[in-house]
């Protein structure tokens, strides 16, 4: 009885699940990205709980073993358990990923604001270092800051400040467009009338309209910090003894990994870093359809 | 164009060129690291000479190179070496100059990148307009989805599954290099052409399946915009066909702010291209830049950085003057 009025109630007034189900269902690539990261997520949680985070580590097992039943993804030439690897790289790439595309966001949404709130001479310096900045490419500046770094200040922290130190340009300009056109909406003149002020405003009145923006600059913050981190320890920048899928590419490269046979060395963390990088960028595809509704594709 | 905007634009591009050198002098220095001691303290290691002779090689390369001189007299004499294209000696391969060892691989970097990016602007944009095009066939417009998905994809990572897939397992392409070992370079013979050329086809299919995604997706969007333009219309309703609308209507207009795309995405496609070499083992900037990454060469590594900085942000410019030729429109007063 119970379960039926239940039902009869959902079907009356679909509850939030639903309704977030039914919009997954309109934006495909929100769905499928959410779905890999999704899996990804589980594949980490309970590699976290089967396997000994130290083997991801070298010399910890028996070196060069190709996939098998005791090691499922095999171990490299240095003897790390590529299982272990690929569950604490998936760990560490998230947690730079995370800091850095957090701090970006951060320190943009507040230069944004600052720049776009108050104008003047504020707006024309922050914006005039952006568009420097931005011919720059901070990849390249980002090898200099790396290799500047002292091999041993080189961990998954560092990492994601370097890559945070030139993530938050992009933020910043957007935001700063967004405030621009919201500050002359009538909502806002009419919290200005009302004695609103200047903090008020934008907490109360601009803030919460600028949500889905500052959501869609932040996935894209996370994976930009992504792909740069992973283009670093490609390079061989990274922190080498840390098991990040560039940096177990790098070293599968520089001994000859394919010509040695031992495919399955490189294969791993490349596709692993395929489905990371594919997922954030498909949920970046979707969130700026919800942000921004004139994108909507027409298919 | 007026004068005024050249010298504007050009003062501009001073600009980013003295940021970026100031950045790429500041940053090292402030860093606790110190890269003559770091790169002799190895060949030290190997070569076995006593640490009193160390400080002694130190100290006088550091008076040799001005290095012991105040930050201040270095950061001009920097400057002013950077104006003249002299961008210090290399640690490891003295006396070869950096910028020597720069004009050495810059061939085949350009070689490279002219292909893939020109190929990949032009698949990318065609594919990106029919797929917006309504009367386009439909098996066509579904042919630009597996490029969209690839588009997150960096080309490095393409060009691992690449390697995996067709040079390891199909054994259809080498697994890196130039050209085959042991072969001497003669760029007369056609055999050793083709074998460059062979040598060439996964780097520049990672770089073109890495970006055409891109370009799909930003054209397919302009080209919705612009088929509800009033122009298309008109031209629909003179009884044009549809291959001339296609071409002198639609694709024309859209691919205009496509071009300005191009030179906003260079710095990616510069930076995808060093990694896929140094991935590939191709004798370009990639392989520079990675030699002096694993021997502590640092300033090959400021001096490669610098070089493609100062590259890009004026080919950037330069696209940008040539706005005004590509679209009749545009112009700068």
């Amino acid at each position: 009885m119970t379960t039926a009025t239940l039902a009869q109630t959902q079907f009356a007034q679909p509850n939030r699940l639903t309704l977030l189900l039914r919009y997954l269902r309109r934006n495909k690539s929100l769905a499928v990205g959410l779905f890999i990261l999704l899996g990804l997520i589980i594949f980490t949680a309970t590699g976290m709980l089967t396997v000994d985070p130290d083997d991801a580590y070298p010399l910890s097992v028996k070196s060069k073993q190709p996939p098998s039943l005791e090691f499922p993804f095999g171990t490299d030439y240095f003897g790390r358990d590529l299982y272990a690897a690929m569950v604490v790289g998936l760990w560490q790439t998230a947690l730079i990923g995370v800091i850095a595309g957090a701090l970006g966001t951060l320190i943009g949404v507040v230069l944004g604001f600052i720049s776009a709130y108050f104008g003047g001479w504020i707006d024309a310096s922050i914006k005039s270092i952006c568009q420097i900045l931005t011919p720059i490419p901070a990849f390249l500046i980002q090898v200099i800051i790396a290799s500047s770094l002292d091999k041993r200040d080189v961990t998954i922290f560092t990492m994601a400040f370097v890559v945070m130190l030139l993530a938050w340009m992009g933020p910043t300009l957007v935001v700063r467009s967004q405030v621009l056109t919201m500050k002359e909406r009538q909502f806002v003149s009419v919290a200005k009338l009302s004695g609103l002020g200047d903090l008020g405003i934008i907490f109360g009145e601009i803030m919460p309209n600028l949500l889905p923006f500052i959501a869609a600059a932040f996935v894209d913050q996370v994976f930009k910090a992504v792909f740069a981190s992973f283009y670093l320890a490609v390079l061989g920048l990274g922190p080498l003894r840390e098991p990040l899928m560039g940096n177990i590419i790098w070293a599968a490269q520089g001994q000859s990994a394919f010509f040695n046979n031992w495919w399955w060395w490189p294969l791993e963390p490349a596709f692993a870093m395929v489905l990371i990088l594919g997922s954030l960028a498909l949920i970046n595809m979707g969130l700026d359809e919800l942000a921004n509704p004139r994108v909507r594709r027409t298919e | 164009m007026s004068i005024k905007l050249i010298i504007r634009r050009l003062l501009f591009l001073v600009l980013v060129v003295w940021s970026a050198s100031t950045i790429t002098f500041f940053v090292p220095r402030i860093s606790t690291k110190n890269p003559v001691r770091e790169r002799f303290a190895t060949l030290a290691r190997q070569g076995g000479f006593s640490p009193e002779d160390l400080e002694t090689i130190i100290a006088s390369y550091n008076k040799q190179f001005g290095l012991d001189n105040p930050l201040g007299q270095q950061y001009i004499e920097y400057l002013l070496s950077i104006a003249r294209l002299d961008l210090g000696v290399s640690l490891n391969l003295f006396p070869k100059t950096v910028i020597e060892l720069i004009m050495d691989s810059l061939p085949w970097t350009i070689m490279l990148l002219l292909v893939t990016t020109i190929l990949s602007f032009v698949i990318g944009n065609l594919l990106g307009a029919i797929a917006a095009w309504p009367r386009a066939p439909q098996w066509l417009r579904t042919f630009a989805t597996p490029f969209v998905l690839f588009q997150g994809i960096p080309p490095v990572l393409m060009g691992v599954l690449l390697l995996f897939f067709i040079a390891f397992r199909l054994k259809l392409a080498p697994l890196g290099g130039a050209y085959s070992t042991g072969v001497i370079p003669d760029w007369t013979s056609p055999a050793f052409l083709w074998d460059v050329v062979h040598h060439q086809l996964l780097p520049a299919l990672a770089l073109i399946l890495g970006s055409v995604g891109g370009w799909v997706l930003s054209m397919r969007g302009m080209g919705v915009t612009i088929q509800g333009e009033d122009y298309v219309n008109f031209a629909e309703h003179k009884g044009l066909g549809g291959q001339a609308i296609f071409r002198d209507y639609y694709l024309r207009n859209a691919l205009l702010p496509q071009v300005t795309g191009l030179a906003l995405a260079l710095g990616t496609v510069i930076t995808s291209a060093i990694v896929v070499e140094q991935m590939f083992g191709l004798p370009g900037l990639g392989r520079v830049l990675d030699a002096a990454i694993r021997s502590n060469d640092f300033f090959v590594i400021y001096g490669v950085v610098l070089f493609v900085t100062i590259a890009v942000a004026t080919l950037m410019v330069f696209v940008e003057f040539l706005y005004p030729l590509l679209d009749p429109r545009v112009k700068y007063e």
